[in-house]
């Protein structure tokens, strides 16, 4: 009679335990629902736009693809002027520094700083994305050669910008 | 004794596998390195920075693995009290807790050159450190009591809060936008990585989750003669002026002899 006691008492302890991650579980989701602004690390041209205007004050990130043709340098060289784009909206970014060995036109990058009067964004600092696709350097060729490139290019901009 | 029949078991099993997990680890993680060093061609676009990869993408899978398993153990030792789970939790903290750390030294290491930054807080990396976090309060919370057993209740909670972290690390690319890239192995369409380049991270991934199993099988072992050793003491077999002379010469006849009983 003891052992079947001893029994149901861990079943409880089951549920009990099972209902205590549900409920945690459920907590976190929602938590992170709410806070999905603060969880996410960029913002795309597109919200930026949605957001618009945006207190020159404020710090914050925008992520997206270099467009094809937008890099100009300014000045004496150190300031780059480029386009990110989401393929639906677009934002100049212009940045005064070293810029990632991975910074180039079609590349995913965030740029974090603030946007200036002009509604372009100065950004204080430059990061590339990495996508998540690893392959040899003659691989990459034989895909430029194949045409499959551009479809993989379309992807990750996509994945990018999800 | 019957206490001791589910240890005796498990030692008799770690036993039989360890030199095939020595074997496996060995030759796995002997082979992997190399491919991955010399073997396997550098990135289109990384170069030899992808060489990283090798180390840092088997860590932080073994990082969730070993917290799963952690976790597992310490719901099995908190429902049904099974004293081999709860040393087996905690025989898996600091291994889980290492490759946590190394994932996020590698990680940080790659990131330099590649992204421009050894750390941000976006939404992958900020709950991996998240990981390392519930590990380290893990070990100090399972020791912060006099009693173990206290102590054990309370790791084994906040273990299993803590799984509600794991989807998150693992999801976190897809489900926010985030520097870190999304996954190229365990995803829908299948693994955006080169055969040459996905042979030696398998390899890498078995060598580490060998190392786990054999690194886990000799911290319960040695937590297992501990408490045979304290039980013996406890019931007054040592003498107590040379209770270690003696003592370790009980203990080598029972380690061999009375492990089976």
């Amino acid at each position: 009679m003891s052992l079947s006691r001893a029994k149901s008492r861990k079943r409880q302890r089951l549920y009990l335990a099972g209902a205590a991650l549900l409920a945690i579980a459920g907590a976190a989701a929602l938590a992170l629902t709410a806070f999905e602004e603060s969880v996410v690390f960029f913002f795309s041209p597109t919200e930026i736009a949605a957001q618009s205007p945006i207190d020159e004050a404020r710090r914050l990130r925008v992520g997206g693809l270099v467009e094809e043709g937008s890099i100009t340098k300014v000045g004496s060289g150190e300031t780059t002027l480029f386009v990110v784009t989401d393929m639906a909206n677009s934002i100049t970014v212009s940045y005064t520094g070293i810029l990632p060995d991975l910074f180039r036109e079609g590349q995913g990058v965030v740029a974090e700083g603030s946007m200036n009067s002009n509604g372009q964004f100065v950004a204080r600092e430059v990061l590339a994305k990495h996508d998540e696709n690893y392959m040899p350097r003659e691989v990459a060729d034989a895909l430029k050669e194949s045409g499959y490139w551009q479809e993989l290019e379309a992807k990750n901009a996509e994945n990018m910008l999800n | 004794m019957h206490r001791f029949a589910k240890p005796s078991v498990f030692l008799k099993l770690a036993d039989t596998l360890m030199p095939w997990m020595i074997a496996i680890t060995v030759i796995t993680g002997g082979t992997g390195l190399y491919l991955g060093l010399f073997w396997s061609p550098a990135d289109y676009q990384q170069g030899d920075t992808v060489r990283i990869m090798y180390i840092h993408v088997p860590t932080a899978w073994m990082g969730l693995f070993c917290y799963v398993g952690m976790a597992i153990c310490g719901a099995m030792s908190l429902i049904w009290k099974h004293p081999l789970a709860d040393i087996a939790a905690r025989a898996t903290a600091p291994v889980g807790a290492m490759f946590t750390a190394l994932c996020l030294i590698t990680g940080s290491l790659w990131g330099e050159p590649m992204w421009g930054t050894w750390w941000v807080w976006d939404a992958r990396l900020t709950s991996m450190l998240i990981l390392l976090f519930l590990y380290l309060g893990y070990m100090a919370l399972v020791n912060a009591f006099d009693d173990p057993e206290r102590g054990s209740k309370a790791g084994s909670a906040l273990a299993l809060v803590g799984v509600v972290n794991v989807p998150i690390v693992k999801f976190s690319v897809d489900w926010w936008n985030t520097l870190h890239q999304p996954a190229s192995v365990a995803r829908m369409d299948g693994p955006s990585i080169d055969p040459s380049m996905l042979w030696p991270l398998m390899l890498m991934a078995v060598a580490f989750t060998g190392y786990y199993f054999i690194i886990l099988a000799i911290r319960v072992r040695s937590e297992l003669n501990e408490r045979r050793i304290r039980a013996l003491q406890l019931s007054g077999l040592f003498e107590q002026g040379d209770g270690t002379t003696s003592g370790s010469a009980l203990y080598d006849q029972g380690h061999n002899a009375g492990a089976g009983k």
